[in-house]
């Protein structure tokens, strides 16, 4: 069964179509990737998926069922981190565990023990009694996690969940996000970095002005277009272009010596499939 | 029923945080406006055969019961517009009339807490009324009114600022207009007609009567009834509005 299906959504702003009819879904179990530039819509689509912003059109099922038929049933199964932190600056981790859980229905005891469990990972216990106010932004970042994380969501949302973390603590979030899977459960990530992604996700899909580019598996992405890459500096800025193998790039790059440009070999990475289909920069 | 307890214990919280901060703050004007219309203003003047002071006290709790319910609003705008703590409501599975109901407690209990100051400072004036259920009922009814619309007000304004507005322009002006400083009887008709629709009207009245130990005005406690019916009403409808 589909954890989650979407089906032409759409949203707009004032006239402003921020979302033009996108439709994917996700497997259950697996991570899935919205890649895309600033306002390409990617935290819109997942609040509306979230009950935050109301949907323009289309429609949008949790295991088949019509999250906007079911509002509550819907929330109960999803797991949020924001794009923008929205703690309670002025209590302390722990209250904020704690109003998170009753208003998801948990009992004390199942608050106390999950929360518990969570410490583990998000080394947070020191800072238990400690106010939000007081946490450095990496820790509240920690915190957001954490949260989501508590009344154990079936589905879980994740708005460019390691931005502003330092690469050790991205790499420890990386490894919990994989374990949060192997759990069952199902993720929606977006994100700016290339190299998470391609780290995290099962596919990805490339979303740009409130469209769906294209949606397939990372490996799949980047074959397409080859695997090899020669980026040819220009003087108004640089071109590449892909190699199905070493072999044909280096002769490439051996045609082009007379010419003194400058050029770079490597392997296709996603951030090519990317620039290849959107026609832009992530 | 947890989504209400969710909702209203978050509020408590922070009240507890600052609770200090908060006495402190509820008990100026009171102390200021009893000082400067009570002593200093009030000393020669009676109203229906009583001190001001007396008159006023109550006047000061129907005040202080409406502006205090009706600044859940201010927290509720700092949880929208500053720190986003609303968007973490509304992803949670709590219906809107728990959202509604937790957030109007605690506009009641904030008001119940500044009435409670307002009355330890009454004692200390060696001033004594009668606190029957009366009395406590028209502070939880005006409380309960001004909290709920406290409540639509921070639903439907799209900015911090536009609050200011709705505080300047409707709660003050009724604060000092609706039976709390001086009898509405003393306006010229048209005027009085105008006052006597307010909510904080029937409110001070049903207050000041109860206080004085005189009978229960039944009129103004059903107006009031009605009243936080259709306020409740209009904060659950209110909510949905939030989202954009
Ligand atoms: N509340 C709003 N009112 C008006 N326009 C909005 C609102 N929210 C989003 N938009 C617009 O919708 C578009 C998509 O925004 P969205 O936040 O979904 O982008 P995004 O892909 O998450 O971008 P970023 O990578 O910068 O987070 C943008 O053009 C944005 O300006
Ligand atoms: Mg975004």
């Amino acid at each position: 069964m589909m954890a989650v299906e979407v089906k032409d959504l759409r949203k707009s702003y004032n006239g402003f179509e921020a979302l033009k009819g996108i439709s994917f879904h996700l497997e259950k179990g697996e991570i899935f990737a919205l890649l895309g530039p600033n306002g390409a819509g990617k935290t819109t689509t997942i609040r509306i998926l979230c009950g935050l912003t109301r949907p323009g059109g289309g429609q949008a099922f949790f295991f088949g069922m019509d999250i906007f038929k079911n509002p509550l049933k819907a929330k109960k199964l999803a797991g949020l981190v924001p794009q923008a932190l929205n703690l309670d600056l002025d209590l302390t981790v722990w209250e904020n565990l704690l109003i998170h859980g009753l208003l998801f229905g948990l009992s004390l005891q199942e608050i106390k023990e999950q929360g518990q469990s969570l410490m583990e990972f998000s080394g947070l216990r020191a800072r238990l009694h400690h106010k939000v106010r007081t946490l450095s932004g990496g820790m509240r970042r920690r915190v957001l996690i954490t949260r989501a994380l508590l009344h154990r969501p079936r589905i879980l949302f994740l708005d460019e969940p390691t931005v502003g973390l330092d690469p050790h603590i991205r790499r420890k979030l990386w490894g919990l996000i994989k374990r949060i899977q192997q759990q069952g459960t199902t993720i929606l990530l977006t994100t700016h970095y290339i190299e998470e992604a391609e780290f995290l996700a099962n596919r990805v899909a490339f979303i740009d002005n409130g469209t769906l580019v294209i949606v397939d598996k990372p490996q799949n992405l980047t074959s397409r277009l080859g695997k090899y890459a020669v980026d040819i500096v220009q003087e108004d800025g640089l071109e590449t272009k892909y190699f199905p193998d070493r072999q044909s790039a280096e002769d490439f790059i051996l045609s082009r010596r007379e010419t003194g440009t400058t050029v770079t070999l490597r392997r296709v990475n996603l951030e090519d499939a990317f620039v290849y289909f959107t026609g832009k920069r992530v | 029923m947890k989504g209400f307890l969710a909702v209203y214990l978050r509020e408590l919280l922070i009240m507890w945080h600052r609770l200090p901060r908060m006495v402190l703050s509820f008990s100026v004007s009171p102390v200021l406006y009893l000082v400067a219309f009570g002593l200093g203003l009030g000393k020669h003047i009676t109203i229906h055969g009583r001190p001001y002071l007396e008159f006023l006290i109550p006047g000061l709790v129907a005040a202080s019961s409406m502006m205090q319910g009706f600044g859940i609003n201010v927290e509720i705008n700092v949880a929208r517009f500053y720190m986003r703590v609303f968007e973490e409501i509304q992803a949670a599975p709590v219906s809107n009339l728990a959202y509604v109901l937790g957030e109007i407690l605690a506009g009641v209990s904030r008001a119940f807490l500044s009435v409670s100051i307002i009355l330890f400072i009454t004692a200390l004036a060696r001033v004594s009324f009668s606190y029957g259920p009366a009395f406590w009922a028209g502070v939880f009814l005006n409380s309960f009114i001004f909290a709920a619309l406290g409540v639509t007000s921070a639903m439907l304004i799209k900015s911090h600022a536009d609050q200011a507005l709705v505080s300047n322009f409707i709660i003050t002006p009724m604060a000092f207009l609706g039976g709390t400083f001086f009898p509405v009887g003393n306006m010229p008709g048209p005027v009085q007609i105008i006052l006597k629709t307010l909510p904080l009207t029937h409110a001070s009245r049903l207050i000041r009567q109860a206080a004085y130990g005189q009978k229960i005005l039944w009129n103004d406690l059903g107006i009031l009834v009605a009243l936080a019916g259709a306020s409740l009403l209009l904060a659950y409808w209110s909510v949905d509005k939030a989202r954009d």
